[in-house]
């Protein structure tokens, strides 16, 4: 490396834990989508599960509600660079959903209303790191934020807790979703710095 | 020239690479353009980004992105960057960088909000503030498009089979337009690109729109019908996306033909 830019120091800002590389802190919540944003109707929303044998598990928004919800508090760190600590959600644990699926599947794709897609391991969303997030910060998920509910998976940069969340397709083989078609990193760990493919 | 397509590989994008500071231009009071020399350049799509490095005395490093402003010319990029409050690289960029200085750059970046010059649809452009940087990109793109026929001269080839572009681009004052000469002369020159600009705050001299935000009759009175069915690139702050997004849709815009790229306050 070796190269500085002449006049620059920098204006770091104090922060009491570690962020993950390349990372800065923003009291702020942006978004970022590629899209309009879908605005889904409680009465229509649906969540739905499906095996690599086609086998399918849906939940109403009422029978989401009915299921035991947890109170999660955690850092999220988006791909474009900005971390925000100790963000307040509350949703149902991916553990608690996925417990009576039958499968073989190592792999899972988020589908969301709008067509988005993101692809992780199901290791990923399993024992307590993945939720579905309904609540931000006391109030019902913003739409713009991805409300109704969103996938919530905060130790992976931010695009893999798809907005708009309306299932889980479980796979046997990793297939790419929309920004990992497009050159984003299959897995995408924030400390490792996974941003783009090759990363 | 502009390249085609993106080439160079993946390995060329991803590695953090020395550019040289060519040129500053100031295009408002708070938003400069940076003229950038970048060895091994590959080439990139108009609405791209590119990110940018600093580098402190001490090894401190802040990176942002940056929507690229124009097709290439060789191995040099343009860069458009407002200044955002407490951002400690736009701040330094728009009004600390000079010609000689160096910075690192890595990309491009961004495979979605593109437009290629081989589609010949109909397109509309809709900005907000500093959001027309990736829409200008496009409008340069356009205008340097080669002929189908790829063999002849391309002096005039702005004026040949050139799809519909309507830019409407929405600026607080007349003092916050970016690229204001350069869209009046190229919307006059070429008869396929009309650009409108909206002033939320205060309206220039000449413009019978009373100063407000973007509304459903702007769109219907400066857009492209949704019967053309155009493709849409949506670009500014979140609210300002949001609600022309929402506005799109209700006008019978395909969701899937809307392309949005949004900033918030601390954004890039």
């Amino acid at each position: 490396m070796g190269i500085f830019t002449r006049g620059f120091s920098g204006r770091r800002r104090e922060s009491s834990r570690q962020l993950p590389p390349g990372q800065y802190l923003t009291d702020d919540f942006p978004v970022l989508s590629a899209g309009p944003t879908p605005r889904i109707p409680l009465d229509a929303w649906q969540f739905t599960v499906t095996t690599e044998l086609g086998q399918t598990h849906q939940w109403s928004w009422p029978e989401l509600m009915s299921l035991p919800a947890e109170s999660i508090t955690t850092d999220i760190h988006c791909v474009t660079r900005w971390s925000k600590l100790d963000t307040a959600w509350r949703g149902v644990s991916l553990d608690t959903l996925l417990a009576e699926v039958d499968t073989e599947a190592e792999y899972a794709m988020a589908h969301s209303y709008g067509g988005y897609t993101t692809n992780l391991p199901l290791e990923d969303l399993l024992d307590g790191k993945a939720w579905v997030a309904f609540e931000y910060d006391g109030d019902g998920l913003a739409a713009e934020h991805g409300g109704p509910a969103r996938l919530l998976v905060p130790h992976l940069y931010f695009w893999k807790s798809a907005k708009w969340v309306r299932g889980i397709e479980l796979m046997l083989q990793d297939s790419a979703g929309f920004w990992e078609q497009l050159g984003y990193h299959d897995y995408g760990d924030p400390w490792r710095e996974q941003r783009y493919q090759g990363d | 020239m502009a390249r085609a397509a993106v080439s160079g590989g993946l390995k060329l994008r991803r590695t953090w690479r020395s550019a040289a500071v060519v040129e500053r231009r100031p295009e408002t009071p708070t938003a400069c353009t940076l003229v950038l020399d970048v060895p091994e350049w590959p080439g990139h799509l108009a609405g791209q980004h590119v990110d940018v490095r600093l580098t402190a005395p001490d090894g401190y490093q802040a990176a942002r992105s940056y929507s690229l402003a124009a097709p290439s010319d060789g191995l040099r990029i343009q860069i458009t960057v407002q200044a955002v409050p407490d951002g400690e690289v736009s701040s330094y960029l728009v009004s600390d960088a000079l010609p000689g200085d160096s910075v690192e750059v890595r990309g491009p970046v961004g495979g979605w909000f593109v437009w290629r010059s081989e589609h010949s649809g109909p397109v509309l452009l809709i900005a907000g503030g500093s959001g027309v940087v990736p829409l200008m990109a496009m409008i340069r793109t356009r205008a340097m498009r080669p002929e189908p026929d790829e063999g002849r001269a391309s002096a005039n080839s702005a004026h040949i089979n050139s799809a519909p572009f309507r830019l409407i681009y929405s600026v607080r004052t007349p003092q916050d337009r970016i690229y204001y000469d350069e869209l009046r002369r190229r919307a006059v020159e070429d008869g396929g690109l009309e650009v409108k600009f909206l002033y939320t705050r205060a309206a220039a001299a000449d413009e019978p729109r009373p100063a407000g935000r973007i509304s459903i009759d702007d769109l219907v009175s400066h857009g492209i019908t949704a019967e053309l069915q155009p493709t849409c690139y949506v670009c500014g702050p979140t609210g300002f996306v949001e609600t022309v997004a929402d506005l799109l849709i209700f006008l019978g815009h395909d969701p899937s033909r809307i392309r949005t790229e949004r900033f918030g306050p601390s954004g890039p």
